[in-house]
């Protein structure tokens, strides 16, 4: 086997053959992704069919199709509520699943996401407060007065650890630790909230962390849209660099790559990315953290195809989610932050034992 | 023009020490193997480091008659291929895909015949069969050598391998070794390999280097340099060569030297 001569024999045998293989492979991928794609949309439309509110199919379509034609009230449930309900699904499984996907190749780490590293702990707590002590960014309108200060906190924590990155030198398993140290301390700062709280302020702090898709709106919609619509082409544009990061750092530095800034413009697009999608629905566990592995398993880790792949499976997850948090109990939609970390502890044990000795 | 590498009062180390200082060596020949001895923490891997521009370096190296540290580091990586001592664990990319991410990561371009020079390289090297299998199923061996093939599709004109033989079985250690020889000569690189095994640099090498606390001992032909002398100033041992039947010369320990004792 270890002999060259057989195979110099059959030169041209393996040569076409292999390449036409690894074709076969790209295509497969391809067609992945359009099976991701057709998902992700049979989900939203059952997720925009849910709802309390028990309307039919035919009056969800001709509301769609012919707004003016219905009462009011369905109008509001059907365009205010449920549509962009189920597309903040798809676009903030987007966001954490790039970002994620993102943060686990630049910190070289498996565990690492925008919720374990503590972008959503200071999220929470920019949040906690604006609502219970009304410490907020003056001028800002007060529908994005809550969003406006959890998103301040939540790249505060992202560009802390860029910081720690770039000015300690520490290995990428210390940025992991600091980030969990962050997860702490932002913690209790948001159980001091809690303990301060009064009584209105504290239930509305308490359901705030726990990340629902209800606050969803058009505007917040079109923000991270746009944040994402812009984001993924320079990613995409990174994906060789990035795949060649997982060769080994000392390697990409030597295949001529710039690893520092590669790294710092990647935590620039992740604390933008995470920021947002935790400051408009709030602490959604797990998608970040289990979306990678899911698209890593699928497409393995040529980046071109990893980075979409991981968007789009965190888009389909986040949207399953939200079909699950409607119907796990009938007539009361749960925050969906508690089924994706229901969900998501479980199969994220058996990522790890799987994995284990690898990961 | 001048061939080969150079170093002219090159140092290199950290920031606070200062590892190897006001190294010279007149050249390491091109086409041929050099291999770096020394004993443990005498710098031997980051002289190499600093050669690849990942460590602190100073001073003057001739590559071929270009200076490298003065070039712009992009210029200076297309020249210069550093392949470590361990390569990471886990990753999810086929094993064409990280050749193909190897010549592609710093602007290469993909054509007919990037496909076809990485498949001739693979078969060079006897991995074709392996091509499709993923980088985390494969053996220390079988990742060395496409660790190997990654640095030669970059068709560098310094290869520099840091202990490339540690994980490995005595047959890949033999294999490996030939390989990056054959390779060497074929495309007439300056190839600086850390090795730990005197013998594996007898046999292998065209050239060494002896360093000890960051100076050079020794530089020349591997019979001239491993003699009973430098064993002993270098390691501490009581040593001496003795030729095979066959004539091959072999490194016999004895015991260690009285005066390290």
């Amino acid at each position: 086997m270890r002999t060259t001569d057989a195979t110099l024999l059959a030169e041209n045998g393996p040569e076409t053959d292999t390449m036409t293989r690894y074709r076969q492979v790209l295509r497969q991928r391809l067609l992945l992704i359009g099976v991701l794609v057709l998902a992700i949309l049979a989900s939203v439309i059952l997720d925009f069919t849910l709802g309390p509110a028990g309307l039919s199919l035919d009056t969800l379509w001709q509301t769609l199709t012919h707004p003016d034609a219905v009462d009011a009230g369905t109008r509001v449930i059907v365009w205010d509520i449920r549509l962009p309900y189920a597309l903040m699904a798809v676009v903030v499984g987007f966001s954490l699943g790039l970002a994620g996907a993102e943060m686990q190749t630049i910190l070289n780490n498996p565990l690492a996401s925008p919720f374990t590293l503590g972008v959503s702990s200071a999220a929470a707590f920019g949040a906690a407060l604006a609502i219970v002590l009304g410490i907020g960014i003056p001028g800002v309108p007060d529908q994005w007065f809550i969003s406006a200060n959890a998103f301040v906190f939540a790249l505060f924590a992202a560009l802390m650890l860029d910081g720690v990155t770039r000015w300690t030198k520490v290995s990428t398993s210390g940025v992991v630790l600091f980030g969990i140290a962050l997860v702490f301390t932002f913690n209790a700062l948001v159980s001091m909230m809690q303990f301060i709280a009064s009584e209105d302020t504290l239930q509305g702090l308490v359901f705030w962390t726990m990340g629902s898709l209800a606050r969803a709106s058009w505007e917040k919609l079109g923000v991270l849209t746009a944040a994402f619509a812009i984001l993924i082409p320079i990613s995409m544009l990174s994906s060789w660099k990035l795949t060649a990061l997982r060769l080994g750092e000392d390697r990409a530095v030597s295949f001529g790559i710039d690893v520092r800034r590669l790294r710092l413009a990647t935590l620039l697009r992740i604390s933008i990315l995470s920021a947002l999608a935790v400051a408009f629905v709030g602490p959604i566990g797990f998608i970040g953290l289990v979306a990678p592995h899911i698209a890593r398993m699928m497409f393995g880790e040529d980046h071109r195809y990893y980075l979409p792949a991981s968007a789009l499976v965190g888009a389909l997850v986040l949207s399953l989610a939200s079909v699950a948090s409607k119907n796990l109990i009938p007539g009361v939609i749960i925050p969906v932050g508690i089924v994706t970390s229901l969900v998501g502890v479980p199969f994220f044990l058996s990522i790890i034992l799987r994995h284990r000795g690898t990961v | 023009m001048e061939q080969g590498l150079r170093l002219s009062h090159f140092s290199a180390g950290y920031p606070k020490r200062q590892v190897i200082d006001d190294l010279n060596v007149p050249q390491l020949p091109q086409g041929k193997i050099t291999v770096l001895l020394g004993p443990n923490g005498c710098g031997k891997s980051t002289l190499l480091r600093a050669l690849a521009g990942l460590g602190k370096g100073q001073g003057e190296l001739w590559l071929n008659g270009e200076e490298l540290m003065s070039q712009p580091f992009g210029r200076r990586a297309q020249r210069v291929v550093y392949l470590p001592q361990s390569l990471p664990a886990g990753v999810h990319l086929h094993v064409l895909e990280s050749i193909i991410v190897a010549q592609r990561a710093s602007g290469g371009l993909h054509s007919a015949a990037s496909e076809a020079e990485i498949m001739h390289l693979l078969e060079q090297l006897g991995i074709a069969h392996l091509a499709m299998r993923y980088l985390d199923q494969l053996s220390g061996g079988q990742k060395q050598l496409v660790g190997l093939a990654q640095s030669l599709i970059r068709r560098p004109e310094l290869l520099l391998l840091d202990e490339p033989l540690s994980a490995l079985d005595l047959n890949y250690q033999f294999h490996v070794m030939d390989l990056v020889r054959r390779e060497t000569r074929l495309r007439n690189i300056v190839t600086v390999v850390v090795v730990h095994d005197i013998n594996i640099a007898l046999r292998h090498a065209d050239h060494a280097l002896m360093l000890k606390d960051g100076n050079l001992l020794a530089d020349g032909e591997p019979s001239q340099v491993i003699t009973p002398e430098t064993l002993a100033q270098v390691y501490g041992v009581r040593g001496r060569i003795e030729h095979c039947s066959r004539g091959m010369p072999q490194v016999m320990i004895d015991g260690l030297a009285e005066t390290l004792v």
